[in-house]
C-alpha cells in the first residue's frame, strides 16, 4: 500500500513538474528558444506571490489575479526588448544571454529576500486532504495536478483551434512566409513568452505554497521541467504531463528506498529514457 | 601577367612581435615567487586556473559548438579523484592529479554517449543535469566525507613540499605550467589539420560534414579531452584548497558561470579572448567585490550587453579593426616580392 | 499614365555585398497585368521580394499606392494590401490546407475572395480541405498558395514561379483559372520562367537580366526575336 500511495503521489507530483516544463515547451515549440533562466522565473513568481501575500494579507492562490498578468507582461517586454534579439542561427546569443538573466535574477532575489528559505502560507488548504481507497490524498497535490490539466487543456485548445494559435504554428513553421500574412512576428513571439510566463506564474504560485524556497531553487525547477520535456517528448504538450509524471514517480519511488535518492533516481530516469529513446516517449516534432 | 606572386601563410608581423613578448613575460613570470608576495602569488596562480578553465571552456563552445554549462562536473570529479587516490591509494599529489585527469577523460566518455543525443540548448542543460548528478552522487559517498566534505590530511599535504613557502611556491608553479600546457596544448590542437576541420565545424558544420569531415567524431574527441584537462585542473584547484565538499565541487557559480563570463567579454572562438577576459574578470572582481551580490549582478549585466552588442568579446572587437593575430592560426594570402630569374 | 499602383525607381538590392539588382524602374497602373521574364538569377526573385519587403531597400525606391514603402515590414506592406505567392510554395507544414487558408485572410480585408470563392475556384481543395498541406501534390500546393494570398484580397498579387516544378498539364490548368483571378481588376506581376504562358496572360512584359531591366514592351507586339536578345543579352 506504501507503494502504491508512493506511486499516487509521484503521480500528482508530476502534475507539478509538468506546469514547470509547459512554458519551456511552449517557448520552444514557437521560436526553437530554450530560457536558462525559466526556473528563475519559476522563482521569481513566487517571490512575488509572497511580497502580495505579505503585503495584502490575502490568500495566495488569490495573489494569482496580480501575479499572472504581471509575469505575462514581464515576459513580453523581455521578449521584446532583449530576447528577440538573440534569435537567429546562432544558439550562443540566447543561451548566454538567458543564463545571465539567470545569475542576475538569483542575486537579485538574494539582493531583496536574503538566502533564508520562504514560504506561503494557504492555511488549512496545505494539510487538507481526502481519503480515496484507502489513501489519503492532499487536497493541494491534488488541486495541483486538477491545474495542470486545465492549463495543458486550455494551451492546447488555444493552439489548434483558435486563430492566435494558428498564427504561433505558421511562425514556428516559416518566419517570412507568416509576416506576409501580416504577421508581426516580434509581437508574436512577445506574445508566446508572455503566455509562457504566465503559465509559470501558476507553477511558481503553487511551490511557493506547497514547498519552501530560496534564491537558488530555479535551477533543480528548470531541470525537472526539462527533464519532463524530455521524457515526454518535444513539440506534445501531453506528452511533456507524461514526462512529468514519470519522472514525479521516479522520485517518489527513490524516496521511498532511501530520502537521499530521491533526486537521482529522478536524474537516473531521465538518463535511461535519454540511453534508450531519445526522441522521447510521444515526440512530434524533432528538436 | 601580374608581377607579384603570392603565398599563402600564417605568421605576421604581430604574432613575431606577441611571440617574443609572450616569452619574456613567461620568464618575468615564473621568477615570481622572488619578486611578488604571497597574496599576489595566490592571486596570479588562481588567475592562472581559471584562464586555463576558460581557454578549455572557449574551445569547446567557440570552436567545435559544444555549449556546456555543466563543466563543474569535471572540476569536481578531479578534485574527488585526487582526494581518493592520495588518500585510499596512496598516490603522490602530482601523480594523482595526472591519474584525475586520467579519470576523468575515461568517465566523460561515457557522458558523452549520453548526452551527445541531444542538440543546441537542450545538450547544455543536459551537461547540466549531469553535474547535478555527479554532485548527488559524490554526497552519497561517506568516505569521502558525504554531504559536508572532508579535508586533506595533514600528511599529504606536507609530502609536497618540505616548508609553507615552497608549498605556495610549488603550488604557484603547478597554475603557471597548466596555463602553459592548456595554452600550447589548444593552440597546437588549432593548428593541426584536426583543428583545421574544428574551424570549419564552427563556421559551418554542414558544409564541414559535406567534406568529408567527421564531425560527430571530432566533436566527441574535443568533449573528452576537454573533461579530462579540466578534471586535472579541478585536482589542482582542490590541492590548493585542502577541503572539498559537494557543493563547493561542483558550483555552477563558480566554475561555470565565471569562466562563461570571463569566454564571453574576453573573445569567444579566439585564442586571445580568454587571456584578456581573464584579466577583465579579476580587475572587476578585485574593484567590486566588495559589493557581493551587486557584483554578480553587474556581471551578468555587463555579459548580457556584450552578448547582444560586441558578441565578438573584446578581442573580437579589436581584431575586426586592426587585424591584428597575436596567436598565428588564420591564415594570410601575402604578397612575395617580384623575382628576377 | 494615372497614379500608378506600383511604381520601383532606380532599385538597388543587395545580398550582403553582392548586388542583385541594379536602378530597376518600373511603373504598374491599377489593374495591369505585367510579366517578368528572365534567365535563373536575372534578379526576378529578388525583385518580389524587394516589393514585398522581404528584403529592404531604399523607402522610396519602392512607391505603392502612393506610399514609399522600400524599407517597411513585411507585415506592414501585407496590411496596406500586397500578396504573394511564394517560389516554391511554401506552405505552413504545421496547418492544414483549410488552416492555411484562413490565415491568408487573417487580416479581414474587405473584396470578393473568401473561403467558399477559393473552394469554388479550385473544388480539389475543398475535398482536402483538413488535409495537412504537404500531403497534396505540387499542383495542389500551388493552388493553395495562390488562395492563401488570394484570401487577403490584396490590391497587388505577385506571383513567383508558379509553374517551377509542375506537370505541363497542371501548369496549363492553373494558367487557365488565372484570368478568373486578375478578371476582377485586381493588379499582378508574374514572374515566369516559361514566356510563353506569361505573354498569354499579361498586359506588358519586362525581361530581366543580371539585375538589369533589358526589354519592356506589351506582350502582344513584343517580338519573339526581342526576347531572346533580352533574355539571354545576345546584341
Amino acid at each position: 500500500m506504501d507503494w502504491v500511495n508512493a506511486i499516487v503521489q509521484g503521480v500528482l507530483l508530476g502534475g507539478l513538474y509538468a506546469l514547470f516544463a509547459a512554458g519551456l515547451s511552449l517557448i520552444f515549440g514557437v521560436m526553437r528558444l530554450v530560457n536558462i533562466a525559466h526556473g528563475d522565473f519559476i522563482v521569481l513568481s513566487a517571490y512575488l506571490g509572497l511580497t502580495v501575500v505579505t503585503s495584502t494579507g490575502m490568500h495566495p492562490l488569490l495573489a494569482l489575479i496580480i501575479v499572472v498578468p504581471t509575469m505575462a507582461a514581464i515576459g513580453y517586454f523581455l521578449q521584446r526588448g532583449i530576447l528577440n534579439q538573440t534569435l537567429g542561427d546562432d544558439i550562443l546569443p540566447p543561451l548566454l544571454v538567458t543564463f545571465g538573466l539567470s545569475v542576475i535574477l538569483q542575486n537579485l532575489f538574494l539582493a531583496g529576500y536574503s538566502a533564508d528559505p520562504q514560504k506561503m502560507d494557504a492555511g488549512a488548504l496545505e494539510t487538507a486532504s481526502v481519503s480515496v481507497a484507502g489513501l489519503s490524498l492532499g487536497i493541494l497535490p491534488l488541486l495541483t495536478f486538477g491545474i495542470a490539466i486545465v492549463v495543458i487543456a486550455s494551451l492546447q485548445y488555444m493552439f489548434f483551434c483558435t486563430s492566435l494559435g494558428r498564427a504561433f504554428r505558421a511562425v514556428s513553421d516559416n518566419q517570412d512566409i507568416a509576416q506576409l500574412m501580416g504577421l508581426n512576428k516580434r509581437h508574436m513571439f512577445g506574445l508566446a513568452m508572455g503566455i509562457a510566463l504566465g503559465v509559470t506564474a501558476i507553477a511558481g504560485i503553487l511551490l511557493g505554497i506547497r514547498t519552501s524556497f530560496d534564491p537558488t531553487a530555479g535551477s533543480a525547477r528548470l531541470i525537472f521541467g526539462f527533464e519532463a520535456v524530455i521524457i515526454g517528448g518535444l513539440g506534445n504538450l501531453w506528452g511533456t504531463l507524461a514526462g512529468g509524471i514519470i519522472l514525479g514517480v521516479a522520485q517518489t519511488i527513490g524516496a521511498k528506498i532511501d530520502p537521499g535518492w530521491q533526486l537521482l533516481s529522478g536524474h537516473i530516469a531521465f538518463l535511461i529514457v535519454l540511453a534508450i529513446r531519445p526522441q522521447g516517449l510521444f515526440p512530434r516534432v524533432s528538436g | 601577367m601580374s608581377a607579384q606572386t603570392y603565398s599563402v601563410s600564417r605568421d605576421s608581423q604581430s604574432a613575431k612581435v606577441a611571440a617574443v613578448l609572450g616569452v619574456i613575460v613567461l620568464i618575468v613570470l615564473i621568477a615570481a615567487p622572488w619578486w611578488a608576495g604571497r597574496a599576489d602569488m595566490r592571486l596570479m596562480g588562481e588567475m592562472f586556473l581559471y584562464l586555463s578553465l576558460a581557454c578549455l571552456w572557449n574551445l569547446m563552445a567557440g570552436y567545435a559548438g559544444l555549449v556546456s554549462v555543466g563543466q563543474q562536473a569535471y572540476v569536481g570529479f578531479g578534485g574527488y579523484m585526487l582526494f581518493a587516490l592520495t588518500m585510499f591509494a596512496g598516490l603522490p599529489p602530482l601523480v594523482a592529479i595526472v591519474g584525475a585527469g586520467v579519470l576523468g577523460a575515461l568517465i566523460s566518455i561515457p557522458v558523452a554517449a549520453l548526452i551527445f543525443r541531444l542538440r543546441g540548448a537542450y545538450f547544455a542543460i543536459g551537461t547540466w543535469v549531469m553535474a547535478e548528478v555527479f554532485r548527488l552522487s559524490f554526497a552519497q559517498v561517506s568516505s569521502l566525507g558525504g554531504g559536508s566534505g572532508s579535508s586533506l590530511p595533514v600528511g599529504i599535504v606536507r609530502s609536497l613540499a618540505g616548508s609553507r613557502s615552497a608549498r605556495e611556491s610549488l603550488a604557484y608553479w603547478m597554475a603557471l605550467g597548466a596555463a602553459v600546457v592548456v595554452i600550447a596544448a589548444v593552440y597546437l590542437f588549432l593548428r593541426s589539420r584536426r583543428g583545421l576541420a574544428l574551424t570549419a565545424i564552427r563556421d559551418n558544420e554542414l558544409a564541414a560534414a559535406s567534406l568529408g569531415i567527421d564531425v560527430w567524431r571530432i566533436k566527441f574527441v574535443v568533449y573528452v579531452v576537454t573533461g579530462g584537462l579540466t578534471a586535472m585542473l579541478g585536482a589542482l584547484i582542490f590541492l590548493q584548497k585542502l577541503r572539498i565538499s559537494p557543493d563547493a565541487a561542483f558550483s555552477v557559480n563558480d566554475w561555470t558561470a565565471f569562466v562563461i563570463f570571463i569566454v564571453v567579454i574576453g573573445g569567444i572562438g579566439t585564442l586571445e579572448g580568454p587571456i584578456i577576459g581573464t584579466l577583465v574578470f579579476f580587475a572587476l572582481r578585485e574593484t567590486l567585490a566588495d559589493l557581493g551580490t551587486i557584483y554578480l549582478i553587474v556581471l551578468g549585466f555587463v555579459a548580457i550587453v556584450v552578448m547582444l552588442k560586441a558578441p565578438r568579446g573584446v578581442w573580437g572587437f579589436v581584431r575586426e579593426r586592426y587585424d591584428i593575430q597575436l596567436f598565428p592560426l588564420a591564415y594570410h594570402v601575402q604578397k612575395k616580392p617580384k623575382t628576377d630569374k | 499614365m494615372p497614379d500608378p499602383i506600383l511604381s520601383l525607381k532606380k532599385l538597388d538590392a543587395f545580398y550582403g555585398d553582392f548586388q542583385a539588382l541594379y536602378g530597376v524602374d518600373m511603373e504598374m497602373a491599377e489593374g495591369e497585368v505585367i510579366a517578368i521574364i528572365g534567365a535563373n538569377g536575372a534578379g526576378k526573385s529578388t525583385l518580389l521580394r524587394s516589393i514585398s519587403g522581404l528584403m529592404s531597400n531604399e523607402i522610396d525606391q519602392v512607391n505603392f499606392l502612393g506610399k514609399g514603402i522600400g524599407a517597411h515590414r513585411t507585415d506592414e506592406i501585407a496590411a496596406l494590401g500586397l500578396a504573394l505567392v511564394p517560389e516554391g510554395r511554401q506552405l505552413f507544414p504545421s496547418l492544414s490546407v483549410e488552416e492555411n487558408l484562413l490565415i491568408g485572410g487573417r487580416l479581414n480585408r474587405k473584396g470578393p475572395w473568401d473561403l467558399q470563392s477559393v473552394f469554388d475556384l479550385f473544388p480539389v481543395l475543398k475535398e482536402r480541405r483538413a488535409y495537412p498541406s504537404t500531403a497534396l501534390s505540387g499542383g495542389q500546393q500551388q493552388m493553395v498558395a495562390i488562395g492563401r494570398a488570394l484570401m487577403a484580397n490584396p490590391d497587388l498579387i505577385l506571383f513567383d514561379e508558379i509553374s517551377l516544378g509542375l506537370a505541363p498539364v497542371t501548369i496549363k490548368s492553373i494558367y487557365d483559372a488565372l484570368p478568373g483571378i486578375v478578371g476582377d481588376g485586381m493588379s499582378a506581376i508574374i514572374v515566369e520562367q516559361d514566356i510563353s504562358k506569361a505573354l498569354l496572360v499579361s498586359d506588358r512584359v519586362y525581361c530581366l537580366m543580371e539585375g538589369r531591366v533589358t526589354l519592356e514592351g506589351a506582350a502582344d507586339s513584343i517580338s519573339r526575336e526581342a526576347i531572346s536578345h533580352a533574355y539571354f543579352g545576345i546584341d
